[in-house]
């Protein structure tokens, strides 16, 4: 066992599909107890990043330390410690809710009698405790994530992946995940977390970095990656003719961002952009604080990706 | 990144010869047990129906085969045939369904459990499903004193093996498969194909030389050369050929399937 302070360490990784390069010489580590977002754009490589970390890729080049176990050669000790919460459901639909949770725990070698006692508290955590003998195709989109956040502690893991943890949830079944997941950094467990949403990022993680095209585009916290990489204010103006008035006036703030008939003003001082505005009334304008979600479109550009 | 035993480099591997295939064994047995009655039903009902039709309707019009009725003729092929059935059907569709629609082999592999070890643990449920269809029908046509026990009590492991190497060879078309509608392929250009010229039906020594030799080596074959004599109360002859066959696919296939899945879910 190695590398007490980090629950996972990679460096140089490198991964390559058909020749095309998805994760071209990543590293970073994650420290015990630490919320670690990765955030990125379709395609940056962030589930590939996950499926290595877990033994499920062999990667070209590069080091990964999971829990002190070196990946892929010892995936399998490592996976005994790691819990895992995937993009998509994958819950056994002809099981009941208890089923679920018992037939997992047998993949970790977990006894019958063990389970019996640790479920009612996993069922708990999750709010499922009436559910039990429910059948998960009667379960609720929230409920099945709750119930897969379950099925993930079954081994009480030191380390917890989650990819894309809220995707599709509405704003309660959300609220709801990031309570517990706070909960769970609360008792010491460490989380690594994919995800788009970029105020799931700001709410939960000490850490991030952003990827994008197989590379790390930026890494920190993300209160200082807003302080740091971008302008502390916005002014959003929108409305006939906006693009145009906005073009006109670039010199007013530090950055002019456009992107379809929205202009962006990111603004230290936004006192000259709210001047000319007050002259205005066909435009409409909303003043904001940047967020990380600003970062993120700097860094990784406005463009779809598919 | 040191390279492991058996298979790819530096991905962790286990599979038949350990014991991470009982969890998942386990849990294709608790959701059978949930529907046990129609699943029972299929994999006993149509091979009867079959026999006693055929059996009763055929075997009148027909001579004696091989010096038996043909209701005793066509007993053993109905046994081995339908313990194909049950693994081919479950190696295929369901082991798909398990890798493709409903994701549970990724769900797995995100435990200490390797790839190999999900996929002995189909192997080895496959070839429950087959020991479960051929005990069935072997408990009903005994009541129906249709067979010559204690020499009966034999086929059960023969039947058993049968089942591995059809799972085994189902994994293998299951690893390579775009969609359901690929087994089709297999189903149309081996199993009915094999299932005519293998005995099941009529016997083969009847049929033109280049038919006979190619059927010597299907798989099918060598289970019906086993089962048949058994059921009739004779010891089979060249039993080590037949079962070294039989397992000699299974270990083939299996090594086949296990290479072609990781390929397919660990690359």
């Amino acid at each position: 066992m190695a590398s007490l302070n980090s629950a996972l360490e990679i460096s140089g990784l490198r991964k390559s599909y058909g020749g095309r390069s998805v994760i071209s010489g990543i590293g970073f580590s994650v420290p015990v107890g630490a919320c670690f977002g990765i955030l990125g754009p379709n395609g940056a490589g962030k589930t590939t990043t996950l499926r290595c970390c877990l033994g499920l890729t062999p990667p070209d080049e590069g080091k990964i330390l999971l829990g002190g176990h070196s990946i892929p050669d010892d995936a399998c000790a490592a996976r005994a410690r790691v819990g895992v919460v995937p993009q998509f459901d994958n819950l056994d639909p002809d099981f009941t809710v208890n089923e679920n949770l018992l037939v997992y725990s047998r993949y970790f070698g977990l006894k019958k009698p063990e389970m019996r006692r640790r479920i009612p508290g996993l069922l708990d955590f999750a709010g499922l405790t009436d559910k039990e003998n429910a059948r998960v195709e009667a379960l609720s989109g929230g409920m099945k994530r709750r119930l897969t956040l379950a099925r993930a502690l079954v081994n009480d893991p030191d380390i917890l992946f989650l990819d894309e943890p809220t995707t599709g949830l509405d704003p309660q079944a959300r609220h709801l995940i990031w309570d517990r997941l706070k909960q769970l950094v609360a008792q010491g467990k460490t989380l690594i977390l994919t995800t788009h949403f970029m105020e799931e990022a700001e709410r939960l993680c000490e850490r991030l970095i952003v990827l994008d095209h197989g590379q790390i585009v930026a890494e920190g916290n993300p209160h200082e990656l807003i302080a740091s990489q971008i302008e502390p204010n916005v002014i959003e103006i929108f409305g006939e003719n906006a693009v145009a008035w906005a073009k006109a006036r670039r010199a007013l703030c530090q950055r002019l961002e456009i992107a379809g008939e929205t202009a962006y003003f990111y603004c230290n001082d936004t006192t000259l952009v709210c001047e000319a505005l007050d002259k205005e009334r066909a435009l409409h304008s909303l003043h904001r604080a940047a967020n990380l979600e600003d970062v993120f479109i700097k860094l990784t550009g406005r463009e779809l990706r598919d | 990144m040191s390279a492991h035993p058996s298979g790819k480099p530096g991905l962790p591997s286990a599979g038949l010869f350990s014991f991470g295939w009982i969890p998942v064994w386990r849990r294709n047995f608790l959701v059978w047990r949930k529907l046990a009655f129609p699943s029972l039903l299929g994999n006993l009902a149509d091979p009867l129906i079959y026999m006693l039709g055929l059996g009763y309707g055929l075997g009148r019009m027909l001579p004696r085969i091989s010096g038996v009725d043909y209701m005793q003729f066509l007993i053993a092929g109905m046994i081995v045939a339908s313990a194909m059935n049950a693994a081919t059907f479950e190696s295929l569709y369901s082991a798909f369904s398990r890798m493709r629609t409903q994701k549970t082999w990724d769900a797995i592999l995100v435990t200490p459990l390797s790839l190999d070890d999900v996929l002995a643990g189909e192997l080895f449920w496959a070839a429950s499903k087959s020991f479960l269809s051929g005990f069935s029908i072997l408990l009903v046509i005994s009541a129906l004193g249709l067979s010559s026990l204690p020499l009966a009590l034999w086929v059960l492991p023969i039947i058993f093996l049968t089942g591995f190497a059809f799972a085994a060879i189902g994994l293998v078309v299951c690893a390579l498969a775009p969609s359901y509608d690929f087994f089709m392929y297999y189903f149309t250009l081996f199993i009915t194909p094999m299932l005519m010229i293998s005995g099941i039906f009529f016997p083969v020594e009847n049929l033109p030389h280049s038919i006979y030799l190619v059927a010597s080596w299907l798989p099918l074959s060598h289970a019906v050369r086993l089962v048949r004599p058994l059921l009739l109360g004779e010891c089979p002859q060249d039993i080590v050929l037949h079962v070294a066959v039989l397992l000699g696919v299974t270990i083939v296939a299996f090594r086949v399937a296990v290479f072609l899945t990781r390929r397919r879910l660990l690359n």
